[in-house]
């Protein structure tokens, strides 16, 4: 599909797969996808499709935050998941994919990082979220953010017998979150806001706006995209992620 | 340990785990398939034939065929450090070599055929179960295949010769593992591996039984294919 097309459909307010401009693709969420993993979530977003996987360890906490745990999130852009996508070490996307997802984590404070703590000062759980995308038909991170918080919202924390995680066996205890911050991806082509981009949208993208969003209070944004925004379009996005984030928190179980 | 009667998971000794096999998995790739053996799952993309880069690396006398195999972070009890490790970078080489003897690449001059496998859970045999999506993948891309493959690992645990070794079986001190890959219909040996202990005879012996379990396999493969193109009839 040639990309003036996509372009002038958008102009005459119509995208290519018919949907409304404020309109998601169907998402389906399935958890405990992998069982060696703490916690683990597939999200099918139309055809994107992103695994997310929790592993949890025991270690030292940073000198700054001695009684508090910590996450560390990191997305693989296999090259199983895009023609575009390489082999070797993570490149900017990746990067930028993985500390979006963490900022609306950390910010918003979903995690209590002090109930991480095991001994303060020295032993703390430390919660890796791995990101792998599957399938890439664009709007790659919201459904990151939604696989990464049903993954969390299932993960065992494992049995830990002298300090020592027992690798392999899980207890009852669940991570405990106490909220689930949504985000929304926009894009701005010509003069137009639309939500929830698919691949061959995504190629023609002027800016982007990701919102993590959690009850009206907004805890992490990234803009992207080569052009501006004004402050109207970010006010038109914010109330839109703001509208609709609570039907996404209802699809993680 | 004395005599092995009965295995841990009440599997017979020539039984293998339940298998699922299913192409079209992921929608991008040219070709893609799942491949399933017990808590073993592999997942494979095929990309191509593409232009190859670097350039130096193409031959213009018959495209390539280039093979990854990765294991996902979370599908070992101790968390994998995500990226190419010594062990990955073997069994991406290995699997190359069994996948090629059934590949008809010189109609692709310059050009790469890429495959890319993940392990989304493991329980022994992951290198098994991913040649046998990657052929699946292969197939379902399209790429000339005068035939397919299929892969299990054998081996020999307390004295038993047995098929499809689980995580608790690989893990005993004495076992010996032998991941094999064959061609569909003369059943020509493509990978074969070996780490253990083992006298001829028993070595003969854990062949034959990989021989029955491709032959399975490969039914389960040709199904999966098929029933590919019996959903794009009733499109």
């Amino acid at each position: 599909m040639n990309n003036d097309y996509i372009i002038s459909l958008i102009q005459q307010d119509k995208r290519v797969d018919e949907r409304k401009f404020d309109e998601m693709r169907e998402i389906e969420i399935e958890t405990n996808i992998s069982k060696n993993a703490e916690g683990s979530a597939r999200c099918k977003m139309g055809d994107t499709e992103v695994m997310v996987g929790i592993k949890m360890d025991i270690g030292e906490p940073y000198p700054d935050n001695p009684d508090e745990g910590t996450i560390i999130v990191t997305a693989e852009l296999l090259p199983l998941a895009s023609p575009v996508f390489e082999l070797g070490p993570p490149g900017p996307q990746a990067t930028e994919l993985a500390r979006i997802v963490d900022r609306g984590i950390r910010e918003s404070k979903c995690l209590d990082f002090k109930k991480l703590c095991i001994k303060k000062g020295e032993k703390v759980w430390m919660v890796f979220i791995d990101i792998y995308p599957l399938n890439d038909d664009g709007n790659l991170i919201d459904a990151s953010v939604l696989a990464t918080l049903a993954a969390l919202k299932n993960a065992k924390i494992p049995k830990v017998e002298n300090d020592a995680v027992v690798f392999g066996e899980f207890t009852n205890k669940k991570l405990e979150l106490n909220k689930l911050p949504i985000t929304f991806t926009f894009g701005k082509i010509g003069n137009k806001i639309l939500l929830d981009l698919n691949s061959k949208e995504e190629s023609v993208i002027d800016s982007r706006l990701s919102i993590s969003v959690n009850e009206g209070n907004i805890h992490a944004m990234q803009k992207g995209g080569d052009k501006v925004i004004t402050m109207e379009e970010v006010e038109q996005m914010v109330d839109m992620a703001i509208k609709k984030e609570k039907e996404l928190r209802s699809l993680i179980k | 340990m004395a005599g092995y009667d009965k295995r841990f998971s009440g599997r017979k000794f020539d039984e293998m785990r339940e298998i699922e096999a299913k192409v079209g998995v992921i929608k991008r790739a040219d070709g893609s398939a799942l491949f399933r053996m017990g808590d073993t799952i592999a997942i494979a993309a095929v990309y191509g034939p593409r232009e190859l880069h670097p350039r130096f690396l193409q031959n213009p006398e018959t495209g390539i065929l280039r093979c990854n195999y990765d294991m996902t972070s979370f599908s070992v009890p101790e968390r994998k450090r995500p990226g190419p490790n010594r062990r990955g970078v073997e069994i991406s080489l290995v699997t190359e070599k069994a996948l090629l003897p059934v590949l008809e690449l010189k109609q692709f001059p310059n050009a790469v055929v890429d495959v890319f496998v993940e392990i989304v859970q493991a329980n022994a045999g992951t290198r098994c179960a991913g040649i046998s999506a990657a052929a699946l993948a292969l197939a379902h891309a399209g790429i000339p295949m005068k035939d397919l493959v299929s892969a299990v690992s054998v081996g020999k645990v307390s004295g038993k010769v047995l098929i499809d070794l689980d995580k608790e079986e690989e893990d005993v001190d004495d076992a010996t593992d032998i991941p094999i890959a064959m061609t569909g219909r003369k059943q020509e040996i493509t990978l074969l591996q070996l780490d253990g202990n083992l006298a001829k005879k028993d070595l003969m012996e854990a062949i034959k039984l990989a021989k029955q379990g491709c032959e399975k396999i490969n039914k389960i493969q040709q199904k999966a294919l098929k029933d590919a193109y019996k959903s794009v009839k009733n499109e």
